[in-house]
């Protein structure tokens, strides 16, 4: 029987709660026995290549790209978690909604004290992704499955989750796995 | 203050009586005197009647007519309303812009000028029409707009303006000297009771013959209406205010005609004016008041000397005055109050809100107006229309009257008729009348849709074509616009929520917000974007509207888009996308992609947005 599949993407995120996930240390030799990776910055897979039976999403939607990508996993993963604050809430990223869009782009293109703009223009360049009005946590734009809260979750928190559901279980994890203090 | 300031404002609020509650009136002749009302302007006349700022303020933000903000010398007022747009009002605005070098909103540089967007005028079978000053300028082409505006501009300043605005005086009193307009009755059916011959005041003399409370029992037999809209039993309004308690009560009438595509109170006012005050004057009567009041749209203001001088006539015959007709002890006379372009104050409270020197907004009820009105005392607000019809219930009998229309709904009604059809205009038709045979009648046989009683009212499609205007049917204050071949209905019910949002009052947060809400998600189904669960979205939404609404106006806005949902449904869904699975509906990918969008003015490269 082939072995589960995993995706993996950050959005709107620090990479942060990527970083935790290789901190569960020797358990990912286990982990690579358990299941075979799809789509992740780990193995640097640009695409979704098939059905996939976890999806990771670290960070919110800021951006076009992020909704495009969001969308991708929704329409291939079976189970899909918010994985950290930015996922689930939009985290530090969401800051900036207290700010009009238009003050965003000058700060960062115009009139930020390091920019360097001599076309004295907001750039339309298509590679760089259009902003959302807001920065959305996930489940405001697709369906999400799970949420896995912490900034970011411990290692042992992603572990005990994935397996609990790699063993088709429902995660149940201890309070001393979610709390933050 | 200055003193020149003082000077103007002075002589007015002494004209008044330095009454408070003629605010509204002070402040319009204010306006008329200083071209507009500016801070300092506010300041002065708080002072000079002694109120807080912050109530003179709060009046001259609400009335669209009266302007915070110094506008153009002559504000050009074009209407927006659906006929209009119809028939051509967006080419005949760029025309104007064109002209003018401005654009909606916005004065030219030498103060000339200001272009605005104005809410029904009442001229919806002669549109497109604007108002320039008090002015009615119908039947506009971008042609003419633009032709006229040029020959505006070569005039001196101060220079009379009437001559150039109206080439030609309409038909009937529309040519008569104290009105001079260009506005034309489009009188097509004159029915038996408001438009036909009578004898004048037969039946003030034969109701002066009677005692209040026999007028009032005839009214009731004759199973009287009220005529704008809601239908409540006039005689049964009567009544509660005769019995409740106080020292004097107050007989209102409501011309504020505000009611998009509603016009026919427009013609009453010019043809059968005698007719109205007379019923105005038995109504008085009847309940027991010695003062009515006649609260005239703002946009009607050139009807207004016109008025006057018929009231000054009818006093000099003694028909209004001391002892009307000689009857000892009753005594009854109407002033006029002048509205300044509110949709709202149509609603009765926010009418007797307004005829106090206040702003428009609506009051709590209960106490309703029958026991505490206008300044406290008992009143009764009846339409135009439902006071025309009381003189001649008393003068022809209450069997006559109820043999006209069906049994629930008896009498005449006036219908105002607009939008895709061949005869637009008035029609005075008895009630229980089909729409097919009225849609026979103004050539709007091919409509597919037709709006019954304005935005508050309903949209139907032909299968409600043999459903008959009455009471409890197809019920309208007057309002008739016909849609045919190729008009979207779901673009008419996001107009008319345009309308809604520019004329909420804003005091109640569901009327505030939803009909902003409502008109959002329409919008985005008629722009391809739509989703299945839009449709429950808009119901669900549209019924926390009309239930958590303050007035009538919030209770009744989502009406067009719950007429769509019920009507045209089909219209509706054919548009809607489903989403795929797993995508959150009503996350509206293109609504939050377009300020960057217009910030960096380049497509997404993911979405259709």
């Amino acid at each position: 029987m082939a072995k589960p599949k995993v995706a993996t993407t950050s959005l709107c995120g620090c990479f942060g709660c990527h970083m935790s996930l290789l901190d569960i240390d020797d358990r990912i030799l286990k982990l690579v026995e358990l299941v075979d990776f799809d789509r992740s910055p780990i193995n640097d897979i640009k695409k979704i290549e098939g059905q996939v039976d976890i999806g990771l999403i670290e960070g919110g939607c800021c951006n076009e790209e992020n909704l495009a990508v969001l969308h991708e996993f929704r329409k291939h993963c079976k189970i899909l978690i918010s994985v950290g604050d930015c996922a689930t809430n939009g985290g530090i990223p969401a800051m900036r909604n207290m700010v009009p869009l238009g003050e965003c782009y000058e700060e960062a293109f115009l009139n930020g004290p390091t920019v360097v703009n001599p076309t004295g223009r907001i750039p339309d360049d298509p590679e760089i992704p259009l902003l959302l009005d807001k920065v959305y946590p996930c489940h405001e734009a697709v369906k999400i499955d799970y949420h896995l809260p912490g900034c970011p979750p411990s290692a042992d928190t992603l572990w005990a989750a994935l397996v609990a559901l790699l063993e088709g279980r429902e995660p149940e994890l201890p309070y001393e796995l979610l709390k933050y203090d | 203050m200055s003193a020149n300031l003082q000077e103007a404002i002075g002589p007015v609020c002494e004209s008044f009586g330095h009454d408070r509650t003629r605010l509204l009136d002070i402040l319009l002749a204010v306006q008329q005197r200083l071209g507009g009302i500016d801070d300092r302007a506010i300041d002065a006349v708080a002072a000079e009647l002694a109120i807080p700022r912050v109530d003179v303020a709060g009046v001259v933000s609400f009335y669209t007519f009266l302007a915070p903000k110094t506008r153009g010398q002559l504000v050009i007022r074009l209407c927006n309303d659906l006929p209009d747009l119809m028939m051509g009002a967006e080419e005949v605005a760029a025309g104007l812009e064109a002209e003018l070098g401005i654009r909606f909103g916005e004065t030219t540089p030498d103060g000339r000028f200001t272009l605005e967007w104005a809410s029904c005028i009442g001229m919806s079978d002669q549109a497109p029409a604007a108002l320039f000053g008090d002015v009615v300028v119908p039947r506009l082409t971008p042609g003419t707009a633009r032709r006229l505006v040029a020959e505006l501009r070569q005039q001196p300043p101060g220079a009379d303006l009437h001559r150039l605005l109206v080439r030609a005086y309409g038909d009937g009193a529309n040519a008569h000297d104290l009105v001079r307009a260009a506005v034309e009755n489009n009188l097509r059916q004159a029915g038996e009771v408001i438009f036909a011959q009578a004898e004048p005041d037969a039946g003030l003399s034969k109701a002066l013959a009677m005692s209040p409370a026999e007028v009032i029992r005839e009214v009731k037999t004759a199973r009287l209406r009220g005529r704008g809209g809601a239908g409540f039993p006039t005689g049964m309004k009567w009544e509660f205010v005769r019995a409740a308690d106080g020292p004097q009560r107050y007989l209102i009438c409501n011309a504020d005609e505000g009611e998009p595509g509603t016009f026919k109170d427009r013609v009453i006012l010019t043809e059968r004016p005698d007719l109205l005050f007379e019923g105005m004057t038995i109504a008085g009567y009847a309940i027991g008041a010695e003062h009515g009041i006649l609260y005239l749209r703002g946009e009607y203001a050139y009807l207004r000397a016109y008025l006057e001088h018929v009231l000054a006539r009818r006093r000099e015959k003694g028909l209004l005055g001391k002892s009307v007709l000689g009857k000892p002890g009753f005594n009854f006379d109407i002033r006029i109050q002048m509205g300044a372009g509110a949709y709202i104050c149509g609603e009765e409270t926010a009418l007797i809100s307004s005829c106090e020197g206040l702003r428009g907004d609506p009051k709590n009820r209960p106490p309703f107006p029958a026991q505490r009105g206008y300044l406290g005392h008992p009143t009764s607000v009846n339409n135009v229309e439902t006071l025309c019809c009381v003189p001649r219930i008393i003068q022809r009998g209450s069997g006559w009257f109820a043999s006209i229309g069906s049994r629930r709904s008896t009498g005449t009604k006036c219908l105002s008729i607009s939008g895709d059809c061949t005869r637009r205009g008035v029609y005075e038709l008895p009630l229980g009348t089909t729409l097919r045979d009225v849609l026979a009648r103004c050539g709007g046989e091919d409509a597919v849709a037709v709006q019954v009683g304005g935005p508050s009212g309903r949209l139907v499609g032909p299968e409600a074509f043999d459903r008959e205007i009455c009471f409890d049917d197809l019920a309208t204050g007057g309002s008739l616009v016909v849609f045919g071949p190729g008009r979207d209905p779901l673009w008419v019910a996001s107009q008319y929520m345009a309308f809604f949002i520019h004329e909420s009052c804003g005091y109640c947060t569901p009327c505030r917000v939803g009909n902003v809400l409502l008109k959002e998600r329409v919008d985005r189904i008629l722009a391809g974007r739509g989703e299945p669960e839009d449709l429950d979205y808009l119901r669900a939404l549209a019924t926390t509207v009309k239930t958590a609404s303050r007035c009538g106006l919030g209770q009744t806005s989502p009406n067009p888009v719950l007429s769509v949902l019920d009507n045209f449904r089909p219209a509706c869904e054919a548009r809607l996308k489903e989403p795929f699975e797993g995508r959150q509906t009503g996350f509206d990918i293109a609504a939050k992609l377009a300020e960057a969008q217009r910030l960096t003015g380049r497509k997404s490269v993911h979405f259709d947005a």
